[in-house]
């Protein structure tokens, strides 16, 4: 696959208050995306555990875009605080781990920013398109494959 | 009635968890009057055909500790494996990865150069690395290959038990072999200690504030450590909210941090992941400039919060510069 066909596969978790519902209204505004994003809804930014997106990278996910309400606007007062918090220590976890920061991307997209929806969504293809797939390898074989094995 | 016949072995590992099971003081002596030890090369003369002679299945327990990292630890296990009715992973190398794990951030062969090349104290005028099979003028000689990635044991063999730590205290070891011995043991792929946080056994949990708030990291030698308080609410990374307990909280009881050796709970999947997003919500912090503050505070997050376990995280390993096959061995 040459790297211009490469069609990056993004996992996105948005908040249902603020980013979630501001897809819902690039939909509504026929505002057309890139379709390589894949959203999944959290009840608030706050909520995602950043195993998620060690998993997404894990099963595939070439990057995670995380979306929540502008600083100040979180309908839970402070979850997307602690969102900002947690990402900026994973991200620094993933740089040691040879893993892009733009692999990981966190915005701020209000109820009424359907545009920015498109427009994050389409620079974040872009960019992973030009920086390549995420290549992770596998110890040999999974501890799961192995857990009923006794001889 | 014959006594039940065991096994240790090590393989990617320091020496700690076999001088655990010396730990055990005159409790050894009870051990070894319950069982018999079929094979223990770091203390008793036996070799690796006396494992093979025995009948598949005849050794009632192997408890394997290190990382699996050459092909020689690879066979032992396997072999092992084969004639264990159960195999115990013991210690947070053989179950995590432990600190050899730490490895998997370098390219093997990246190792090997900077071992037998770059260290100054070393002499190596011809450059020589070693090679599984090199010929000299007596002939061929082999060494085990040395594998591209640090392995957990259960990404290698079948695992029954976990028994962690660094290394496991002496009173879950205690239990595991009475457990074995009276044929107590609970259903196969079972951690031997409790699943609750560290913080539940921890001596210093009554003075944990309701609302814990980090407003700066700090490090132990930065600082004067109070014997009683909190650690986290000093301001160290302690990672007890996110670690298994059952050690006692030896580390906080000695007035140093947690940094997790006992391994996530049941509830967990990926140990760092959730020891770091513990950390991440204590911090008094909001803004962006803030929050990049702390996190540089945090010295070598790897090192951190997968100290223990980065062969058995989601991730378990650096990713490598371009897509290869992780059971590439390295030759010179």
């Amino acid at each position: 696959m040459s790297e211009n066909h490469f069609q990056p596969k993004i996992v996105a978790f948005f908040c249902t208050w603020c980013t979630y519902t501001a897809a819902d209204l690039t939909g509504i505004s026929r505002l057309a995306y890139a379709p390589n994003v894949r959203v999944i809804r959290l009840m608030c930014s706050g909520r995602l555990d950043p195993q998620f997106v060690l998993a997404a990278f894990r099963q595939g996910a070439d990057g995670v875009l995380i979306g929540g309400c502008h600083p100040g606007d979180c309908h839970y007062q402070e979850g997307n605080y602690k969102a900002r918090r947690r990402i900026e220590l994973l991200r620094a976890v993933l740089r040691d781990l040879g893993i892009e920061d733009q692999r990981l991307r966190l915005e701020w997209i209000s109820a009424s920013e359907g545009e920015k929806v498109q427009r994050v969504c389409n620079e974040m293809t872009e960019e992973l398109r030009r920086l390549g797939p995420l290549r992770l390898g596998r110890p040999q074989r999974e501890a799961a494959e192995l857990a009923g094995e006794t001889r | 009635m014959t006594k039940p016949k065991i096994a240790f072995y090590w393989c990617a590992s320091c020496g700690g968890c076999e001088e655990a099971v010396v730990d055990l003081g005159e409790g050894l002596l009870t051990v070894v009057e319950l069982v018999e030890v079929a094979f223990w090369p770091v203390a008793l003369d036996f070799k690796r055909e006396d494992v093979e002679a025995l009948e598949d299945g005849e050794l009632a327990a192997a408890f394997i500790n290190g990382a699996v990292r050459t092909s020689e630890q690879e066979e032992m296990a396997r072999l092992l494996r084969r004639k264990s009715a159960a195999v115990v992973a013991f210690g947070s190398c053989a179950i995590l990865g432990g600190v050899p794990g730490l490895a998997n951030l370098y390219e093997g062969r990246d190792i090997l150069d900077l071992v037998y090349h770059q260290v100054p104290s070393v002499d190596n005028g011809d450059g020589t690395l070693p090679a599984p099979e090199s010929r000299v003028a007596e002939g061929e000689l082999t060494l085990p290959a040395f594998d591209a990635t640090v392995r957990t044991l259960d990404q290698v063999i079948g695992v029954d038990y976990y028994l962690p730590g660094c290394p496991p205290p002496a009173g879950l070891i205690a239990s595991a072999v009475t457990a074995l011995v009276e044929g107590k043991l609970p259903a196969r792929g079972a951690v031997l200690a409790p699943d609750v946080a560290l913080c539940s056994e921890c001596p210093r949990a009554a003075t944990k504030p309701d609302k814990l708030l980090v407003r700066a990291f700090r490090r132990p030698h930065q600082m004067l450590i109070d014997p009683e308080l909190c650690l986290l609410a000093q301001g160290l990374v302690c990672l007890g909210p996110a670690t298994r307990a059952g050690c006692a909280a030896a580390c906080p009881g000695g007035n140093m941090p947690c940094t997790g050796c006992m391994g996530p709970t049941s509830s967990v999947v990926d140990y760092g992941a959730k020891a770091l997003s513990a950390m991440a919500s204590l911090l008094d912090a909001d803004g962006e400039d803030e929050v990049a503050a702390r996190v540089a505070e945090i010295v070598d997050p790897v090192g951190t919060f997968y100290r223990y376990s980065l062969p058995a995280s989601l991730l378990h390993r650096r990713v490598r510069p371009a897509a290869r096959d992780e059971k590439e061995e390295v030759a010179p």
